[in-house]
Order: C-alpha cells, then structure tokens, then sequence
C-alpha cells in the first residue's frame, strides 16, 4: 500500500501549493486553517454537514451501471457516479454546503464566490439562501454574456451578482476579483473557493468536501461488484470533482486513476485548456502549479466548449500526483467530448455536462486495453441542461462543415 | 547598510520624510522609463518603485491594473526593464526598487533574475504575492548579491505576526495603511497610525506606508509617524494623463520638516 499524507502544515503537495497570497490575506488563511482544522474534530459538525448532504443535496447518489454503454463498447462493465441526479445538478454542491456551514461557525455573516460558467455561483448562491449569508458572487463579462440564464438563476436566489470588466473577462479575472474583494471585506467574509485551487487551505478544503464522491463509489463498488474499480476517471478544469473522486482510492494501488483535461481545439493549437499536458509551473491565485502561460510569465487565456474547465492552471494536489505517477493525466478535444456527450444521450437517456463529457470521451481510448472483467468509473460531474444551447450551436456549426 | 535604509533613514535625520513614488514599467513604452525616472530624482525622491506588469495584479487597484495591461500591450517583460535599468545607470542614482509578481519571475529564472537585478544594481525587491513563510526562495539568491527583500506587513495581523516580519525585512519595511489593495483614498482611518506607531516602535528598519496615499496631508500626516511613504495609483494617474506636476505638491509636503510624534 502507498502511503498518502499531503499537504504538509505548510499547505504544500511536494513542491506545488502553498500560501502565494498579499500579507493582508494571511491571517484570514491562519484564521481559516485553524477553523478548518477544528471542525473536523468536531462530530456534531460532521453530522451536521451530513445531514444536509442527504437530506438536501440528495445524498448518496446512485453508482449506475451503464448497461447499453457497456454494450455498445463490449468490453469493460462501465458505472457512472451521478453526481448530476444532486440538487442543482452538479458536484459543486457538495463543497458550498461544507463551506457555508463552516463560514456560519467561522461567524462570518457574508461570503463571496467567483463563477466561470456559473455553476459554483449557483452553488454558492443556493447554500447562502439555505443558510441566510449574503451572497456575492464575481463573474466575467464574458461568461455573463454566454451564460445569462445561470446569472438570472443566481438573481433568483437572493446573490448579488457582480460583472468582473477587469483583465480578459473571464474565470481568472473573476478569481482576481473576488479575492481583491475578500482582502478588503476579511472580517465578515468567508470565500467559498470553488475548485481545489487558491492558497491553502482551500484545495484541502474543496478536496474533503467533495471526498464524498469517492468515499460513496468505494463503499458501492465493493456492495455492486465486490471488488474496487479497476480505472476511475474524473474530467479536469481546477479539478475538483477528480480530487473528490480519486482521493479515497489513491491509497489503492490496483485502481488506476485518470484525470481528462480539456483539449479544446487540440493541444498543439494552442487553444486548450490543458495545464498539466501543456502549461508550465508557476504561481497564479495563490498556489504554485501547472499554468498556461507565456514566456515572460503572463497567463494565457484558456479555451474550452465546456466552460467549467475554461481555466489556466490545475489544483496544486494534481499536479503533485502527476509527478508521483499515481495518476495518468490525458486530454480529449472539444470535438471528442461532443461524440461521446451524444453517445450517453443515445445510449443511456442521460445529457452529460460538457465537462463530463470529457471524461466519458477517454472511454474510446482507454477500453481497448480492457476486458469485460474490468470495471470502469466514471465520474459523471454533471448534468448537460445547462449547456444544451452551446451544444445545438456547435453540433449545428459542424453540419455546416 | 543597505543602500535604501541609508537613503531613507539620510532623509529622516534631517527631519524630512522619505518619498518612493510607484511607476508602472513600460506605461507609456519601455523608452518612456529614463525620463520619467529623472523626473522623480530631479523632483527629490529618495527611490522609485518600479512595477513591473503581470497579467494578473491581485494586489493592485483599478489604476494599476489599467497601467499593467497598457504596459503590457507594448510589450513589456521583466528582462526588457532590468536591461533598460542597467543602461540607465549612469543618470540614475537614487535607488531603484523591484515591485512584481512572482510568476514572472519564475519563469526568468530565480538565478537569472538575481543576476540581472544585481547587474542593473537595483537596491531592493518587492513582491506582493510572497509572505513571509514563501519568502526563502527568493531571499536565497538575492543574498549574495546583496538586494534587499522586502516584506510588506498588514497592519490588521497580530502584533506578534507584525513583528517577525518587520524583523526579516531588508531595506525597510512596507506597511499596507488600509485594508485592502493599491488604490487612492480621501481619509486614512484613525486606527491606521496607532497601528504604525506599534510597528515603528517594534521595526529595526525604516516604516514605509503606502497603499492609499494621495494628498500632501497624508503625506505630513504620516510623515509624523514613520519614516516615510510610497505613493502608487496617484503618480501612476499623474504620468499617464501627463500632469506629472501634480505629484510636486507631495514630494514639498515630504520635504517639509515634520516634528515626530
């Protein structure tokens, strides 16, 4: 057996990670470290954030064996963890009801948040109408321009959303935002980062929240098919699902973990939005990791049909993994995730996120070198409703082709 | 002792108060930079902050930002600016001081940035986004070639916090006045200059107080406090709309003679 222990007390997964932020926020994040810290100790915490995940996310979500899929493909038995079937359609979910409660135990009355496509706006607004915490929430220009419906959803729940002009308009901005916005609010303000990224504590954080996920499809694997999975894969943006997935099994030798990053056009296009296959180290919103970035050090736009993996770096814990060889990290283009997001469709009457389309598009490569004795995990991090607009217009723009 | 206290603290005995106004590298184009250097030695700072651009500022304000994204549509790279500041060498002789990044430099290289900065004979670093528990991997190469690192300090941390830091910092110490990021502000809060006496009494280098500096009040006003004061987004403001006379007023406030208090 592997042993496992990171971070380290200093926020570091080897050499990544870290606490890269202004002195002003420093003691926010000493402040947090210890809360943090102290309500895992603390068993009616626990039970708290449990009960809500079941009696309100709509915990445990089912390990569905994709029988058609399985058919279709004809060799390894394939499973999805449906995180899509939890309360507002996603695994994010999971995260800002662990975040909220510990903000309401931090004492802090108001949160603040940044979104890309709006899916962990929505997450973080709906937990703050649960919990009665003011909500801000920090969006892109751009991203408000491409996804209104998830701004006027994040309206609908009482969040003051806040469009972020600053930069290029987009996620990075929008994290750029939300943490100037928090530097200056650090005394009745918590920040629900959304992904395993930003200084620590925040990617142990996000990574324990969303440890559910691979928690639940342990315990499952081992009732369903007595045995754990043999492949599990996770699509990767920050890498939030994929940390929640493969932390429960990165003790496990025998399970191979796969994490998809977004290829875009192709990584040789340059228009990707795959860190760890095509960026360098370096350190950007608080953390040192793989960046798309150009020579002088300037962060690189990154570019994605799925808009929840439209980042330029990847959590800091993923790019300590890829180091140790514990996990294959791989990519698939925008093209391969819409194949496979219409083959879930046909097949199994389920619309995949985008994002998760991705992790269901390495099923072409990865099961040729499987047998039918073999069981494959999919992490299906989200439901499509949100992205069946983008997906019309580019099936349409490739008719026209 | 460093080059920077010795400027600041030449200042303080004569009862002055040191001014380092903030420039934005390449605002304006990088052949801009050697005129607006002279202009701040001729008006009598005692050092420039020189920003350097990245393309995401978080520490900074709107002001900065918008003069990092100008500076950078012409270009403008780290290596570019300590070149230029070497080749500049001979007309200026105040102390220049670092201010960027870490990503930047990161991807200079922590050897090559120290061998160039030590070439350009820049007096001290700043950089934002490296507290003190991070601060080793630059101080290790900036050592040896004897360029001050400089910490800043959040007056709101604990005292004991406010201490160590004031304690590792070279040249001087830069403590953050408000709450927040860089930017211009009317009133400096009440609390703000006890806070700066606590760590004017603790600090065994000059206190430098920036962030939110803009009028030649809070330049007296401060000046009875600490040793002296950085000002950023207004002098940014001033080149870039070309009314660098208006940073004038500052610097005489700064050369007043102040009682200390």
């Amino acid at each position: 057996m592997i042993t496992y222990s990171a971070p380290d007390t200093r926020g570091r997964y080897g050499p990544y990670g870290g606490q890269f932020v202004p002195e002003t926020l420093m003691h926010a994040l000493t402040e947090l470290d210890a809360a943090y810290k102290e309500s895992q100790q603390d068993p009616s915490f626990q039970e708290e954030v449990r009960y809500y995940l079941e009696n309100y996310v709509g915990r445990e979500n089912p390990l569905y064996f994709a029988e058609r899929l399985t058919k279709h493909y004809g060799k390894a038995k394939i499973y999805l963890k449906r995180e899509d079937l939890n309360h507002t359609g996603a695994h994010k979910i999971n995260n800002t009801v662990g975040q909220a409660l510990l903000a309401k135990r931090m004492g802090k009355k108001k949160v603040v948040a940044e979104t890309g496509a709006g899916q962990h706006g929505v997450a973080t607004a709906t937990v703050s109408a649960l919990f009665g915490l003011e909500c801000t929430i920090f969006m892109g220009k751009e991203d408000i321009r491409r996804q209104q419906l998830n701004v006027f959803r994040m309206e609908l729940l009482g969040a003051k959303v806040v469009e972020v002009t600053q930069g290029s308009g987009t996620l990075k901005d929008a994290v750029n935002e939300a943490l100037r916005y928090w530097v200056t609010h650090v005394e009745d303000t918590h920040y629900i980062m959304g992904s395993v990224l930003g200084p620590h504590p925040f990617p142990q954080i996000v990574r324990d929240y969303q440890s559910v996920i691979g928690q639940e499809t342990r315990r499952q694997s081992l009732t369903q098919f007595d045995q754990l999975p043999t492949h599990v894969i996770a699509c990767i943006g920050g890498g939030s699902n994929a940390m929640g997935m493969f932390y429960p099994f990165i003790q496990d030798e025998t399970v191979k973990l796969i994490g998809v990053e977004a290829a875009g056009h192709g990584v040789a296009s340059g228009k990707h939005a795959a860190s760890l296959t095509g960026g360098k180290v370096g350190v950007l919103h608080g953390a040192m990791m793989h960046l798309l970035q150009d020579e002088a050090g300037q962060i690189q736009e990154a570019h994605s049909i799925s808009a929840g993996l439209d980042y330029p770096g990847i959590g800091p814990e993923h790019s300590y993994l890829h180091d140790l060889g514990r996990v294959e990290y791989t990519s698939v283009t925008d093209e391969e995730a819409l194949t496979a997001l219409q083959l879930l469709a046909q097949t199994e009457g389920i619309i995949p996120a985008l994002e998760s389309a991705h992790a269901l598009a390495h099923l072409e490569t990865l099961l040729s070198e499987t047998t039918p004795e073999d069981h494959v995990v999919i992490c299906l991090s989200g439901r499509g409703d949100k992205d069946v607009h983008t997906i019309r217009e580019a099936l349409s723009q490739k008719e026209d082709v | 002792m460093s080059r920077l206290t010795t400027a600041i603290t030449s200042r303080v005995e004569n009862g002055e108060t040191a001014f380092i106004p903030y420039i934005m590298a390449g605002d304006g184009g990088l052949s801009a930079l050697k005129e607006q250097l002279l202009f701040l030695q001729n008006a009598g700072a005692t050092a420039v902050e020189l920003g350097i651009p990245f393309s995401d500022p978080v520490a900074d304000g709107p002001v900065i930002q918008q003069a990092g994204l100008r500076s950078l549509s012409h270009g403008t790279t780290l290596r570019e600016v300590l070149e230029e500041v070497e080749r500049l060498q001979q007309d200026v002789t105040i102390p220049i001081v670092i201010m960027t990044y870490l990503n930047p430099v990161l991807q200079l290289g922590l050897e090559e940035f120290a061998g160039l900065a030590f070439k350009a004979q820049v007096a001290g670093v700043i950089i934002p986004d490296m507290p003190l528990e991070e601060s080793d991997l630059l101080r290790d190469v900036l050592q040896p070639v004897s360029i001050d690192l400089i910490q800043l300090v959040s007056l709101t941390s604990p005292a004991e916090r406010v201490r160590r830091i004031a304690e590792a910092s070279e040249g001087f110490v830069y403590a953050v006045t408000v709450n927040g990021i860089t930017g211009t502000r009317q009133t400096l809060p009440e609390v703000t200059f006890d806070h700066l006496r606590e760590l004017k009494q603790v600090s065994p280098v000059p206190v430098m107080a920036g962030f939110g500096v803009s009028t030649p009040e809070h330049v007296t006003q401060l000046g009875e406090v600490v040793d002296g004061v950085i000002v950023g987004s207004f002098v940014v403001d001033a080149f870039a709309n070309g009314h660098e006379e208006t940073i004038l007023p500052l610097l005489d406030a700064a050369k007043a003679v102040t009682t200390r208090v």
